[in-house]
């Protein structure tokens, strides 16, 4: 509380009457062009009112002379950012998949589009980096169902795998055993088999009846010694990589009830060039052939 | 209590110590408009310096864009040049990347200690001679002095009603005014760009709006500040004058006025030819010469303030005063506080510059001097940095090897091309390969880096399952040597793996 206003001596100013343990504070009066500054700052808020989207009235608001939005400022940005790549995607159209890759500020742009459509696009099931999941398989290994050069990715991305779309990748496993094609005990016996190719067999002798099993019902897709054909998509079981799983038990459930992973394509979804980048990008994750 | 004092107490009225709230407003205004300080003319020693250190920092200022130094074809040959697109320093032989910023932070320490430790010896040194404003607005007085006359001639031409020549004095100053900012924001922008292309760039309506913009703002800061707002700005506006009390002690030397020989001031009377016109008065003959030229205008007599800036200009008035009365020069001297209580009581003065802030000011400073002097030594011309990539976090190929993959950047900080071999360690069996290569995996690759940038690459490193068997976590050292020449990076890092 103020308390008493007292003329300070030395400056001839008076006191606010403030005291806070004897010290007190001076009533100095602020330099006049202060006050001038601060009605030239709500001059300038007047212009900002008439320029800019201001007031609310009952079913929106003002909208300034200069018409500016904030949606309409992102999307002059997008435009010019769109225009600025038009260029690079120009390029990107015209030429080659291959070319993309060899040619370093090609590579350079489609590495960086590719990697922002893929994070909004394709990692939520091949994971941030293609680092995979079960039943979506990783896309920076070594191992291809449909192969791993940049054309079978490209056709992969446009075409999908198992959809609707009429050139889809498409193959199919039977159930095995949901389908009384094989007994229990001959699944069990190829499933030996099948890790005994990956050198996991714990069963000698089941791998051995296996085998007979998998020349006869398996080797048509997966070829002879399990090594898989990406033609038709079937996967190499003599690998040390496992799309659903590589123990026993999973194994087991696979021959039994098939698996049937599918992706959709991207044609239509996705421009012409912006798949082209997604190719050269996930070829160039660390499995690209 | 006795009956007298309660009789007076009844017959007088007690005065209250109050006003009305009206009358209070009008004696205690809100705002006051500036008063304005016409500082006059002075010739002195302190003058002169201040003339020599002003010459000094324009000069340093706006010649040295134009200094050249020559690092060769990859990189701009002007000797200090802050390269804000290339995200470079360069200052003579030092050059200075982004992530070494913090020679500048050291830089700014040194500049703030010293700011210190001449204001614990010297006083206010700084606000007096070399600070920007105290420069431009001696500057601008001088234009002003030239143009309008001195003191008295400015005092009657701004009372003077406006006539052609009142009108015609001040077009000419504010021009010249004008044209000093314009000089001095187009120097500026001179340290950002080549100087030359700029300032042909410039006039030839070529430069960016951003150059324009940034000329703009100093032309019309430095005509604001400098010709209009002056010593408001050391008492409203810089929080310097406000702390660097805390940095003076009675041994620091400010401007002082010897109270003791000085007071009881008086106008110098005629006196009879044989009387002392000096006895029983001070030396002071209370001319206000001091007050007059005070480029803040305050009256140092009434002792230490805020507002003195220290430049020692009333030193020199007054001396050419004591001079003319034939008393001893130095009423207003540069002196210590001490001393002056030592002169009051006629004892010897004396000169205190070891104390105890002044040992640890210049302590600090030794110290960050010799730090910055170590790290600029020390500066290596190429940097290694990896980042390990964290999805996958580790990859399983068909065969059972184990890769992880990292991104490599190599600064390399020389002019010219260099080529790298890149190797690791602590991995028994691992190889490398360059993501997007065609070469097979080796235990060594080889890296190319283009002069002054950073090269990156994003490197395979594949182990045997048995190398990590059991091991979720591995540690990594990245070796890179250069094919040629000298100097040397490692980082270390880690390599992940199932654990199983």
């Amino acid at each position: 509380m103020p308390t008493k206003i007292e003329k300070d001596e030395i400056t001839g100013t008076d006191t606010t009457g403030h005291e806070w343990d004897g010290i007190k504070e001076l009533n100095t009066p602020l330099p006049k062009w202060w006050v001038w500054t601060f009605y030239a700052t709500i001059v300038w808020s007047i212009g900002y009112f008439i320029a800019y989207p201001s007031w609310p009235t009952l079913s929106g608001h003002t909208t300034g002379v200069l018409g500016w939005t904030q949606r309409g400022e992102i999307a002059e940005k997008l435009a010019e950012a769109k225009a600025q790549r038009a260029p690079f995607v120009n390029r990107i159209e015209q030429a080659p998949l291959d070319e993309i890759r060899r040619t370093p500020d090609l590579l350079n742009f489609a590495m960086a589009g590719g990697r922002s459509v893929f994070a909004e696009n394709c990692a939520p099931c091949h994971g941030a980096g293609g680092a995979g999941a079960k039943g979506y398989p990783n896309l920076a290994d070594d191992s291809w169902l449909w192969g791993g050069k940049l054309e079978d990715i490209h056709t992969t991305i446009v075409h999908g795998i198992r959809n609707a779309n009429a050139e889809s990748r498409t193959s199919v496993m039977p159930r095995f055993g949901a389908d009384g094609l094989l007994n229990a005990r001959q699944i069990d016996d190829v499933a030996e088999y099948v890790l005994s190719l990956s050198r996991r067999a714990t069963n000698a002798d089941g791998a051995k009846r296996g085998e007979a099993v998998f020349v006869e019902n398996c080797v048509a897709c997966h070829q002879e010694g399990g090594v898989g054909s990406t033609e038709i998509g079937a996967p190499n079981l003599a690998a040390n990589i496992w799309v659903y799983g590589g123990d026993k038990a999973t194994i087991v459930e696979t021959i039994r009830n098939s698996r049937a992973g599918a992706m959709p394509g991207w044609t239509g979804r996705l421009d012409d060039a912006t798949i082209k980048m997604l190719a050269v990008y996930v070829h160039a994750l660390g499995g690209g052939r | 209590m006795d009956g007298g004092d309660t009789k007076l107490r009844e017959r007088d009225v007690a005065v209250e110590d109050a006003r009305s709230v009206a009358a209070q407003k009008k004696e205690l205004p809100l705002y006051v408009s500036r008063i304005k300080v016409h500082p006059k003319d002075v010739k002195g020693l302190f003058r002169r310096l201040k003339w020599a250190v002003l010459a000094f920092c324009l000069t340093i200022y706006y010649v040295a864009p134009f200094l050249r130094w020559d690092r060769g074809p990859t990189a701009p040959d002007q000797a200090i040049l802050i390269d804000m697109p290339g995200r470079k320093a360069y200052f003579f032989m030092i050059e200075i990347w982004p992530q070494e910023v913090y020679f500048l932070t050291g830089l700014l320490i040194l500049a703030a200690i010293g700011l210190f430790l001449v204001t614990s010896l010297f006083g206010r040194l700084w606000c007096g001679y070399a600070c920007p404003q105290t420069v431009w607005t001696d500057l601008f007085m001088w234009v002003e002095r030239k143009i309008e006359g001195d003191r008295n001639a400015r005092i009657k031409l701004d009372a003077a009603p406006y006539s052609v020549d009142k009108i015609a004095k001040r077009a000419a100053k504010h021009a010249a005014w004008l044209a000093i900012a314009l000089a001095t924001g187009g120097a500026w922008v001179l340290y950002f760009a080549d100087a030359p292309t700029t300032l042909r760039e410039f006039f030839a309506g070529e430069a960016s709006f951003t150059q324009y913009l940034f000329v703009g703002i100093f032309t019309a800061t430095t005509y604001t500040l400098a010709g209009w707002a002056r010593e408001q700005v050391c008492t409203y506006m810089c929080p310097w004058p406000r702390f660097q009390s805390a940095m003076l002690d009675d041994e620091s030397y400010v401007v002082t006025y010897e109270k003791w020989r000085g007071e009881p001031r008086g106008k110098l009377a005629k006196t009879q030819i044989d009387a002392d016109p000096w006895a029983g008065r001070g030396d002071c003959v209370d001319c206000n010469s001091c007050v007059a030229v005070c480029p803040t205008g305050i009256d140092i007599r009434d002792g230490q303030q805020l507002e003195c800036i220290g430049c020692g200009l009333c030193i020199d008035a007054c001396d050419a005063v004591m001079d003319k009365v034939g008393r001893p020069r130095g009423l207003i001297r540069f002196d210590t506080l001490a001393n002056q209580t030592c002169r009051a009581e006629g004892k010897p003065a004396h000169h205190k510059f070891i104390r105890p802030r002044t040992m640890i000011y210049a302590g600090v400073l030794v110290l960050v001097s010799a730090v910055m002097l170590v790290a600029l030594m020390l500066r290596t011309t190429v940097e290694l940095n990896v980042l390990r990539d964290r999805a996958p976090l580790f990859v399983t190929l068909s065969d059972g090897q184990i890769r992880n993959a990292y991104t490599i950047h190599i600064l390399n900080k020389t002019h010219e091309s260099r080529d790298f071999a890149l190797a690791v360690s602590g991995l028994a069996g691992a190889t490398l390969a360059v993501a997007g290569a065609e070469a097979a995996p080796a235990t060594r690759i080889v890296l190319a880096a283009k002069p002054d940038a950073v090269a990156s690459y994003r490197v395979f490193v594949t182990v045997p399952a048995a190398t990590v068997a059991g091991r979720a976590s591995s540690s990594v050292r990245f070796d890179l040597t250069p094919t040629a020449g000298t100097g040397a990076a490692r980082y270390d890092s880690v390599f992940l793996a199932p654990g199983k």
